[in-house]
């Protein structure tokens, strides 16, 4: 049994935004081995619109309290309703599950580039990578001012450039306009956000021959691979983003 | 003690809860969450002599209480399963039932012959009622003719036991299981998902790759209870209900209405250790009404 379904307690849900919330999540047993990149399955309660689970990414993870948070962006019923939920409360969590991002060999400069709800993962990435003694610093994209979040938290991890679509905080312009994309070597780029951004980047990174790895967000039903509902096509034909990734390899993405 | 046991055929199950194919993968994806070999059974995923890759993403589509999909039968093919799969799933201790899909009748019988020869296999699950492809599958699941030569061409080198899945997009489902029954079927299942359809209304476009998909879950339980229940009373072997079934109590509706066993499928993705949940619930359901043998209920209704 190396997954399982469980009831997890709300220790904390603060709200950001009006859309954007990080909730911190308590097991009772010991927590998952989470290495970042996975995800959990949460299921929302009480609404036959809401059937399924919804896929959220471990965006920071505290071993010792048995304590993992996610960070929501509300985009619709199921999130809004898990926006509302409130300390004490208890949600159900299938996890753990996916894939993570590769740890490198040796010394190199990592970028992690993330967009929107997309900045989750790289949280716990960052400080996974800091504690084994990368240096790593960050890119992080957002709409506007109002809409950025949690820079605090990353600072604490590494150097944070930042991007708006307006230029209110940072570089105006989308990430893959961003100087920091242009420093010299990068050897390694982590990236999750939006498809259009993670496309760009990924072309970015072939044209400069850069290793580079994606985090997916497909639909999902199940999450640990029974449904085949999740697939993205690669060199090894339709495959799970729930279970071969959700983190890929550009190498190996046909896009 | 309550004897959960059934006979399907020859082949006896130690309990009736058995997993749907398309929604237990091959067993070692469920076998994270809980002891497969608790199962009656576990129906793999539809296989097909050559590899398929299956239909474009998107392939699914949340709806209220169910899901559309489109997966269109996505697998390695029989030489990868026989090869690579089996071997590792023959260990469990539950029947290991492969459900078998072709784009023509020589192909359900020469993937049944393949099939016969694995001696960990002791029965199939003939899946002519597939929405999501473009040939075989429901085209002869939704033509009585076509459904006649299929059974009978299979059967006719398939020496086990041979379950055939029904298609609810029919007039009337009760006519096919009797003339797969009248062709040596030994048990029908049903049912397959409803043809149903989702549109995205801010891309203006369908929710799926293929415009149509098939809905299971919840939202099609009533129609596959009523279609079990006409079922079961027209025709004398097993009837296999599946459709919606989301707990023991829905389960139990089953076999009341004459389902000898069940298959639990949708709910696996929500909750992936319902299966064994619905097993004990069963027999709490047993022990609290005073039975001690699941055929007691077994088609209660038509008593």
């Amino acid at each position: 049994m190396t997954k399982r379904v469980e009831d997890l307690k709300i220790v904390e849900n603060k709200l950001l935004t009006d859309d954007f919330c990080v909730m911190e999540l308590e097991s009772m047993s010991k927590i998952p081995d989470f290495k970042p990149g996975q995800f959990v399955q949460v299921k929302i309660e009480g609404s036959p619109d809401t059937f399924l689970r919804r896929p959220i990414s471990v965006h920071d993870v505290d071993f010792i309290r048995n304590r993992f948070k996610m960070l929501i962006q509300v985009l619709g019923k199921g999130t809004a309703m898990l926006y509302n939920l409130k300390k004490g409360d208890y949600l159900n969590v299938v996890h753990p599950l996916g894939n993570s991002f590769s740890i490198p060999a040796g010394k190199q400069k990592i970028l992690l580039v993330g967009g929107g709800t997309g900045i989750a993962p790289l949280l716990f990435l960052g400080k996974y990578l800091k504690n084994r003694g990368f240096e790593i610093e960050y890119l992080l994209g957002f709409r506007n001012k109002t809409r950025v979040i949690l820079v605090e938290e990353y600072t604490n991890v590494g150097k944070v450039h930042i991007a708006t679509e307006d230029g209110s905080v940072g570089e105006k312009g989308l990430v893959t306009s961003h100087s920091a994309l242009k420093s010299e070597n990068i050897s390694i780029i982590y990236c999750c956000g939006p498809d259009p951004m993670m496309h760009s980047i990924a072309d970015y990174c072939r044209k400069n021959n850069i290793n580079c790895e994606v985090s997916l967000e497909n639909l999902m039903a199940c999450g640990f691979g029974i449904c085949l509902c999740c697939i993205v096509e690669t060199t090894r034909g339709n495959i799970c983003t729930c279970t071969e990734g959700p983190v890929f390899n550009i190498r190996e993405l046909k896009w | 003690m309550v004897n959960l046991g059934i006979d399907i055929g020859n082949l006896n199950f130690k309990n009736p809860v058995l997993t749907a194919s398309g929604t237990c993968g091959y067993g070692p994806e469920l076998d994270d969450f809980f002891d497969v070999s608790r199962l009656g059974g576990i129906v793999v995923k539809g296989t097909t002599i050559e590899p398929r890759e299956g239909n474009a993403y998107p392939r699914m589509a949340e709806t209220p209480s169910g899901m559309l999909n489109a997966v269109g039968l996505q697998n390695k093919g029989i030489d990868y399963f026989e090869k690579h799969i089996y071997p590792e799933i023959v260990r469990y201790d539950t029947h290991i039932i492969v459900n078998v899909n072709g784009n023509t009748i020589d192909d359900y019988v020469s993937l049944s012959e393949r099939i016969n020869r694995l001696e960990g296999i002791p029965a199939i699950e003939l899946n002519i009622s597939c929405p999501n492809v473009k040939r075989g599958g429901m085209v002869f699941g939704t033509n009585l003719d076509s459904a006649r030569e299929v059974t009978k061409a299979v059967r006719s080198v398939y020496k086990k036991t041979l379950i055939v899945k029904l298609s609810p997009n029919v007039t009337s489902i009760v006519d096919f299981a009797r003339v797969v029954e009248e062709e040596g079927a030994d048990s029908v299942s049903l049912i397959n998902t409803l043809l149903g359809m989702a549109v995205d209304v801010n891309k203006m476009r369908p929710s799926l790759s293929t415009i149509t998909g098939g809905l299971s879950g919840p939202a099609i339980k009533p129609v596959a209870l009523r279609m079990v229940w006409q079922v079961a009373k027209a025709v004398k072997v097993p009837v296999i209900g599946m459709g919606g079934i989301m707990n023991a109590t829905d389960a139990i509706e089953f076999f009341l209405a004459g389902a000898s066993a069940i298959q639990v499928g949708t709910v696996t993705f929500i909750d992936p250790v319902a299966p064994v949940k619905i097993l004990e619930g069963i027999e709490k359901y047993m022990i609290d009404k005073g039975f001690s043998d699941i055929r007691e209920i077994i088609g209660y209704l038509n008593k």
